[in-house]
Order: structure tokens, then sequence, then C-alpha cells
């Protein structure tokens, strides 16, 4: 959070106990904010959020290990099927979410270990390759594995998939104060989801310094040397899967509960294209990064379908360009020019995995080195 | 401790192939505790796969290796440093995105004897002065000197009984060279032993106790530093005489 705030401009590096306020402030109020819009815009926050999480997963993996992941939504698919499957009428069973979530992450955890383990020996664009196969090779099951025995109901997908149920309380449902007050849904799921996105800063937080994180950086950096120093490479690379498939298990899962459907269509290749493009967008390596470049590239394309149209018809008065397309179109170029301008990211990685209150005091002396 | 007499490393008629291609066709060599012994030969002779497979980043295919008396074949990589048995790859092998800092501390990986590892920081940063005015500095951007210092400083850091430098002066200017070796000597007066792999045959035969020459993964010949030296195949082979 400290480098959220720090990232600020202007006032994170005049005052970073100012900023930060700003970033809770903002966190809070964010929804309060974009229904101001209309309710479409906190929904989209709803999934931002979900992104902020698959990015952190997947940052884990490939900012923090080095290890590239093109199949990374399989594992954000896997939470969310087993959540469909144990809280929905599909096979009538109904567990509560606090079964179920761990379930998921679980089962996801091991589907990164069971991606892991032939990977090994693999690295770069090979890596790549067999990670993008493992992808679509889920996605594909999903698909077809309804005959001849119905489990996942093929492409129609699972449907009344159980909302998030909390101490008794359904919140799909609302809030209801007094008797003409009610606070929609999509409020309380943003909070739920911030809590879970607040959590994960923590936790990947805490393991970029441990120990762990730092074989990560040694493995990222060179694998040989990293071995040479004493380090079991091949656990550390499956703890690296499995620890970031977990986050898109417990992203999946609650993709689930909110949607209240799943289908195989929501785990497609460009899915996963999507999360890594937030991540490399936002600076790889750098949790800050990574969640400024999750919640950038979910709200600009929705802001892009909204203005597309309205200033289309104001210049020329039609609609040239189909909102969908411009849409690629300038995502595309806004990528082209943020290689070229800033090819680490909006928020790049500083070198040390190590004692960011270092970077902080010396800020001059780390651009200066570089 | 064990018998002063009985070698720190004993390969018996090691081979170490790459899929088919038999890379090292069994080679026996050995090296006594505190001894500084060179493995000189041309390109493409095995040497730095024989290194590797000491050090266990590569298989062995037929043989033994021995350390300390115990047969290690088989022991993974990261065990084998805990034994004491430190690699400085070839090329360096560098964190090159870390903190000279924390590649050093790298080193330490390991350890948990944190008292002891700040006063091995010292006794690197003595060894090694320049290391020290570059602590906070990106690894990357260091000379091809430094980083080779900070790779040997980080070896270090794991308190090592045997040192294996594959090719410590490659690609090093000749100043830059002498000092690296003056690194190694008072390494090696520290009582560490070391196993060097050189192309510079010259600077490693007039530097080290004992030699070791290889061509096409066999061991041809083998004597002093000062004997191989002499020897006028060996000058006519490696010194280009």
């Amino acid at each position: 959070m400290n480098q959220l705030a720090l990232a600020i401009p202007w006032l994170g590096k005049r005052n970073p106990a100012a900023a930060r306020w700003v970033v809770i402030a903002l966190a809070l109020a964010a929804p309060l904010i974009a229904v101001l819009f209309g309710k479409t815009w906190v929904r989209i926050l709803d999934f931002a959020m979900l992104y902020v999480m698959l990015a952190i997963g997947l940052n884990l993996v490939v900012g923090f290990a080095g290890l590239l992941d093109l199949g990374y939504i399989a594992f954000y698919a896997v939470g969310a099927y087993t959540f469909a499957f144990l809280a929905s009428p599909h096979f009538d069973i109904h567990l509560p979410f606090w079964l179920v979530l761990p379930a998921g992450a679980g089962f996801a955890a091991l589907a990164g270990i069971i991606l892991g383990l032939p990977t090994l020996r693999l690295r770069g664009d090979y890596l790549a390759i067999v990670t993008l196969g493992f992808g679509e090779i889920v996605r594909i099951f999903l698909n077809n594995l309804n005959h001849p025995i119905n489990i996942t109901n093929g492409p129609q997908g699972i449907n009344m998939v159980d909302p998030l149920v909390l101490f008794g309380w359904d919140i799909s449902q609302g809030l209801q104060i007094g008797e003409s007050f009610k606070i929609n849904s999509l409020f309380l799921y943003y909070y739920v989801f911030l809590a879970f996105v607040v959590l994960s800063i923590i936790l990947v937080q805490r393991l970029q310094i441990s120990r762990i994180g730092r074989a990560w950086a040694a493995i990222r950096d060179d694998e040989l040397a990293a071995k040479a120093i004493g380090i079991n490479t091949r656990n550390m690379k499956l703890l690296a899967f499995s620890l970031g498939a977990t986050f898109g298990g417990v992203s999946g899962g609650l993709f689930a509960a909110f949607q209240g459907f799943v289908s195989p269509e929501s785990f497609s290749l460009m899915e996963s294209i999507a999360v890594l493009t937030m991540i490399v967008f936002g600076g790889m390596g750098n949790l800050a990064g990574v969640i400024v470049g999750a919640l950038a590239l979910t709200a600009l394309p929705e802001i892009l379908r909204y203005v597309a149209v309205p200033v289309q018809q104001a210049l020329f008065d039609r609609v040239i360009l189909d909102p969908e397309v411009l849409r690629m179109l300038l995502l595309s170029l806004a990528m082209i020019f943020m290689m070229l301008l800033r090819p680490s990211g909006l928020i790049p990685a500083y070198s040390r995995y190590s004692r960011p209150e270092l970077v902080v005091g010396k800020e001059s002396s780390g651009e200066a080195a570089k | 401790m064990s018998d002063a007499t009985k070698p720190l490393l004993q390969l018996r008629d090691t081979k170490i192939s790459y899929g088919a291609i038999e890379a090292v066709k069994g080679i026996s060599l050995e090296l006594a505790k505190g001894e500084l012994v060179s493995l000189i030969g041309a390109n493409g002779a095995g040497k730095t796969t024989t290194l590797n497979a000491i050090a266990g980043l590569l298989p062995v295919a037929g043989g033994e290796v021995l350390y300390d008396g115990a047969k290690i074949n088989a022991l993974p990589a990261h065990k084998r440093l805990r034994q004491g048995l430190a690699l400085v790859p070839e090329g360096r092998g560098i964190f090159t995105r870390l903190t000279v800092e924390e590649n050093l501390r790298m080193g330490a990986y390991c350890r948990r004897d944190s008292d002891a590892i700040e006063a091995d920081m010292e006794r690197v940063f003595t060894m090694l002065p320049r290391v020290r005015e570059r602590l906070q500095q990106v690894a990357g951007t260091l000379s091809g000197g430094e980083q080779q210092m900070v790779a040997i400083g980080r070896a270090l850091l794991s308190r090592p009984r045997l040192l294996l430098l594959d090719e410590p002066s490659m690609g090093l200017a000749p100043l830059v060279v002498e000092k690296i070796f003056e690194v190694i000597r008072s390494v090696a007066a520290e009582g560490v032993t070391i196993l060097l792999v050189e192309q510079n045959a010259n600077l490693a035969l007039e530097f080290s106790q004992r030699a070791y020459v290889m061509e096409s993964g066999r061991i041809t010949l083998t004597g002093s530093g000062a004997d191989l030296l002499a020897d006028p195949k060996v000058r006519a082979a490696y010194l280009g005489e």
C-alpha cells in the first residue's frame, strides 16, 4: 500500500502519509463515486477487484518467479467450477462458501502443481506454449464434459450458483436499512472483494520479502546460480505455480458466486492474455503496479465503450467505428505506446526484493543507479 | 574432523553425458584438503561439465563422486551446498536485478546463523573492498570484474570448504584478472580447498599447486603446476609455443 500511495503523482513523494489516506479513502469510496455514473459502473468495479486478485496471483508466478504462464485463467476456471459444483442445483449440493472457497483454492493449487511438474525444465517461450496448452485443455474439458456423463453441463454452463452467504446473511439480497433505504448487493460484493484483495496484498507483501520471495527472485534472474547457492529450485517453482493458482482459484470462486453463472467461454485464452497484459502494463513484479494495471485495464475499455458512441455521433452524426473494434484498437495502441515509453510498466519494479523502506529513503540514488 | 590425508573430493572414473553424447569419458582426480588445484584444457574438453557435475547441476552417468569420503552421486545440488561445496558458475551467474548486497546475502541463503553471516560479510568486504563501495548498486550494472568479485563473495558467504571456480578470468582485462586471482589466493590462504577451471593455462599453472590437463573428455596429463609449465607438450598445446 505504501507503494500505491507513493505512486500517486505529486502528492506521493511529498506527503506519503496523506497519500496513504487518499488510497484508503478512494478504495472505500470507489463504489459511491462509481454509482454516480450508473449502477453498471459498480458492477465493473466489482469485476475490477476480481481482476486485481487475478493479477496479484499471476504476478507471483510471472513477476516474482519469472515463469511465463499463458494459461493462468485455467485456475480461475477451476475455482469457479469448484464453487459451481459444490454450491448450486446442478448436483444439488449447497455447501457454505467458507467450505467451497477453500476447496476451490485447494483444487486450483493442485492444478498448479499438475501444470508445474511436467514443465519444471522448461523456460521462457517453451513454458509459455505448454501453459497456453494447459489453459486451453481445461477450457475444452469444461466445454465437452457433458457427455457421456454430464459433469460440467457443457457450453451451457452451470446456472443459479449460490450467492455468498455470510453468517446466514445472503448478500445478493442487499442490505435493508429501515423502510426506504436499501444497499444494493453490488456494493456489498465490492466490499467483500475489497477485503479479499487487501488480504491478498498483505499476504503477497509478506511473501515477497520472505526466504521464498528471495528464492523466486534468484530463480528469475539466474536459475543455475540459484541452484548453486543452495535453493531447491524444483520445490520453489512448484510453490510459485501452486500459490499463484490459489489466488486464481479464490478469485474464480468469488466470480461464480457473484455472477451466479459459470460457462467455459469466460475462461478463454483471451482472458489469460488480458490478465498478463494487466501486469505487464502496470509493472511486472511490482505489487502496486500490478494493481494499478488491473484497475486501469478493466476500466479503460468500459470507459471507451461508453464514450466512443456519443463522441462519434457528436462529431460525425453517425457511428463509424463499432465501439468493440475501437476498443481493441485503442487498447493495442495504448499498449504499444506503453512499451515504447515505459517498457517496464506504469510503476516499474525496483530491483530490491526486500527493504522497501530503503528504496523510499533513497529514491534518487536508486534512479541514479539505473 | 576426519583424517587429514584423506582427499576432500575424489572422482573415480566419472562419466558425464548429455543425452547420447558422452562429454566426460571417465576421469579420475582428487583434491586434498586445503589444496589449490586447476583443471585446464581447450574449449569443449569437458571442464565446465565436470565442474557442474561436481556441484550437482548435472547428473553423473557412471563412476563415483566422493566428497569427504561419502559418495554424493545422487545428492541434489542444494544439499551439496549445505555440505560446503560451492560453485561460482561460468559467466559469473550473478542476480542481475538484485543489488550487490542482496546478491551477497543470497549466498547465505541456506544459513540461519545471522551473527556469523554478518561477520562473514565483513570478512568478504575486507577481501573485496571494491564490492563494499557498490553495495546498493544493481548488480547488473557492475563491470565484469566487479561482477566476478560479487560472484566469488556470494560463494564465500555460504562458508564453503570446497570452492569450485569456473573460468573466473573469462572476458576480463589482464589487470582485472590479476586482481581476481589475488582474491582467489587470499581465499586459498584461509584454508578453503579450491578447484579452478581455466582456459588461461599459463596463469592457472603458475598459480596452483597441482593441475590436471583435460582433452576431449579425458585427463591426459597431471602434475605440479611448475612441472606442467615446463612440459614441452603442454607448452606446445596450451601456451602457444
